[in-house]
């Protein structure tokens, strides 16, 4: 009780409440707007987050990551364009409801879905914790490097249909973050002779050009469009009620959210997906789904607001982030100097309990002003898509060139935007290139430092924890593989390709 | 809907035009990293294989032309998609902007965060096609707002031009602080 009274205290600072407020509001317009969703705001603010204290720096860019989902609920219900890329099922069911002419229905169930999906993902966080801080600490280097092992397959495996291409671009962001100098040895790794690669090659730098320089190049090449979304007019508190009706599928879906989002690699699409289809097994109207069912509505929205919540857990509790958006929430608290990981429950309990309060505040702030603002938001996402890239090239020239001051980080920054239009257009993943940077990183320092103990390899799983991650390793690869045999029997051809579409990113 | 992919579909992949080309590349890059592991990575005598500083390019860079080779094999076994070309040309395309926002950043230096913010945003909104009154008013005013926002209030470390050094003194120090 004493440590959640800490956190409240951490939190009662007007530059905290701002950065909330501001990170919260603006969250939700990133997320309406299409073609910017909250990896790209994220990417864009990270290095202006560095020079705030963590607890504000972490609350802004938590309260982006938070309140999208929310805002990009709107155009896939009104315009049956997701506003992230995390909001897809949600159009398969909201924009029908919109053409059936229930569109204020259809948000005020989206919101309310997502607020329930969001809080339900927070308690579980704050009842977990107990638990965290004692199976923290059990976690050695062993233990983690298996767990960022476990990470790469997971986000290799989850990329269902291109799992060559993820393979491969998890082994490139591994690749990546080995050049420069080797901090133990000494000896240049791939730098052919340039200084500039000494360092080696900026995480910062990369996910800017990943996501925000080449969403703006995307937007770029493209031809000029607006998004037209038409007021909606109506009731919000309808969608409450009819929450109320649906708690199961709620609950339900808020659980997928849960322990999807918990697992590295796997995170809202996933859980959305299951949540979905567990909730067209159940229902009594699955001929509904797909053409306005609340449920389905329901379903995908509680199961993707749940899932920040508790990717959050392996980040704050091992220092692993799950997906993109955490990978670059773990840069702030490095800069920081505050190491996520077992030793953060014990020494920054405070820090942990104020992010656990944010996300709740977060979450009420997002809800009561969606309830009254939804007309605006509709008036927001009318910017015009090359419009909206010059000003996303723009912004990223700050984030890019307040790292370092450096003219080379915009090069390499501008080069990894080519590659990034390149992956979205060809719809390639990009999030395996960050995850492989920074899992790759925790798998060499974590063997490395746990070598010293091994004298045989066997010695690596003879610890409880690192036998069950050892297990799950195992465990992942022959349900994969099962998967594989049984598709190969029974081939499903009706295939929703553009679903796992990364242009939304 | 429910079932995205089957295992022949794992290899005979739903792919986008251009696909094989990005296969080719990738395969091409990996083989040439890894060409150059020995030149590039140095050994340790007397460590062991995993603490070498060679042992983790390795493996990503194996890795990644393992799955550059396998991917390529899906490309080259799935049937052919016109617009290949086409799509590599969008690809160059972006190269402009690329090229714009370097340039950019070349010469915010020079002409300050303020002048070089504002040009910008006016010309490459001119070059994108618009050319109302009203967009080109709203693009300046929000470049403006980009730079006080950045540079005079949150204070982000972000280039005083050298054209400032022009100025009289008080102005100067002025606009080398706050624009």
């Amino acid at each position: 009780m004493e440590n959640l009274l800490a956190g409240a205290e951490m939190l009662m600072r007007w530059d905290v409440m701002l950065a909330l407020f501001i990170g919260s509001i603006g969250g939700v317009v990133i997320g309406a707007i299409p073609g910017v969703g909250p990896a790209v705001a994220i990417a864009i603010l990270l290095p202006a987050t560095f020079s705030l204290d963590p607890i504000v720096g972490l609350t802004m860019l938590l309260g982006i990551y938070g309140s999208s989902m929310y805002g990009g609920a709107i155009p896939a219900v009104l315009i049956n364009t997701p506003g992230t890329a995390v909001n897809a099922l949600t159009s398969y069911d909201g924009f029908p409801m919109t053409k059936k002419g229930e569109a204020h229905r259809a948000v005020s169930i989206a919101y309310s879905a997502s607020f329930w999906g969001g809080i339900f993902g927070i308690l579980c966080l704050i009842l977990l914790s107990p638990v965290l801080a004692w199976v923290a600490p059990m976690f050695g280097s062993r233990e983690i490097f298996l767990a960022a092992l476990l990470g790469i397959f997971l986000v290799i495996l989850a990329h269902r249909g291109q799992i060559m291409a993820a393979g491969m671009l998890a082994m490139f962001g591994i690749f990546l973050q080995t050049v420069g100098l080797d901090a133990v040895t000494y000896t240049q790794r791939y730098t052919f002779g340039f200084s500039f690669l000494s360092s080696g090659i900026n995480l910062i730098v990369v996910v800017l050009g990943l996501f925000a320089l080449s969403q703006a190049f995307f937007l770029l090449t493209k031809p000029d469009s607006t998004p037209d979304a038409k007021p909606v007019s109506g009731r919000m508190s309808v969608g409450i009620k009819e929450l109320l009706r649906n708690k199961r599928v709620a609950t339900v879906a808020a659980s997928f959210g849960v322990i999807l989002g918990m697992i590295p690699g796997t995170g809202e699409f996933t859980a959305q997906f299951m949540s979905y289809t567990y909730a067209q097994k159940t229902s009594k109207t699955p001929e509904l789904f797909g053409n306005g069912s609340p449920e389905g509505l329901i379903a995908s929205e509680a199961a993707n607001n749940a899932v920040p919540a508790a990717a959050m857990i392996p980040l704050l509790a091992l220092g692993i982030p799950g997906e993109a958006l955490t990978a670059m929430m773990l840069s702030v608290f490095y800069v920081h100097n505050v190491i996520p990981g077992p030793q953060l429950f014990q020494n920054n309990i405070d820090l942990v309990y104020g992010l656990y309060l944010a996300l709740i505040l977060l979450n009420v702030i997002v809800f009561v002003f969606l309830l009254f603002s939804t007309n605006l938001m509709t008036k927001i996402i009318r910017v015009p898509t090359r419009f909206l890239g010059v000003m996303i090239l723009v912004l990223s020239f700050v984030g890019v060139y307040s790292l370092r001051n450096s003219l080379t980080d915009c090069m390499i920054a501008a080069a990894f935007g080519v590659l990034g239009l390149i992956l979205k257009r060809l719809n390639l993943p990009i999030v395996p290139i960050i995850l492989g940077m920074v899992l790759g990183g925790i798998m060499e320092v974590k063997l490395r430092s746990a070598m010293p103990r091994l004298k045989t390899p066997l010695d690596m799983i003879d610890r409880p924890i690192a036998f069950i991650l050892f297990l799950m390793i195992l465990l992942v690869i022959a349900m994969h593989i099962r998967t594989l045999f049984r598709e190969y029997r029974a081939p499903a051809t009706n295939a929703d390709h553009d679903i796992h579409d990364t242009q939304q990113r | 809907m429910l079932r995205f992919q089957t295992l022949q579909q794992m290899f005979q992949r739903y792919r986008r035009p251009g696909d094989i080309v990005f296969a080719w590349l990738a395969l091409a890059f990996a083989v040439f990293m890894l060409s150059q592991l020995w030149d590039q990575t140095a050994w340790r005598n007397g460590q062991k294989l995993i603490a070498q500083p060679r042992f983790w390019p390795a493996v990503s860079l194996g890795g990644m032309a393992f799955f550059a080779a396998l991917h390529l094999i899906g490309s080259m076994v799935s049937e052919r998609i016109e617009g290949r070309w086409r799509e590599v040309l969008t690809w160059v395309r972006a190269l402009e902007f690329a090229i714009w926002f370097i340039l950019y950043a070349v010469l915010v230096p020079f002409v300050g965060y303020l002048i070089g913010t504002v040009g910008f945003v006016i010309l490459l909104t001119l070059r994108m096609g618009y050319r109302s009154r009203l967009m080109l008013i709203s693009a300046a005013l929000i470049a403006f707002a980009i730079v006080v926002l950045f540079r005079t209030l949150l204070h982000v470390s972000l280039p005083a031009g050298q054209i400032y050094e022009a100025l009289p003194d008080g102005l100067r120090q002025f606009m080398l602080t706050y624009f």
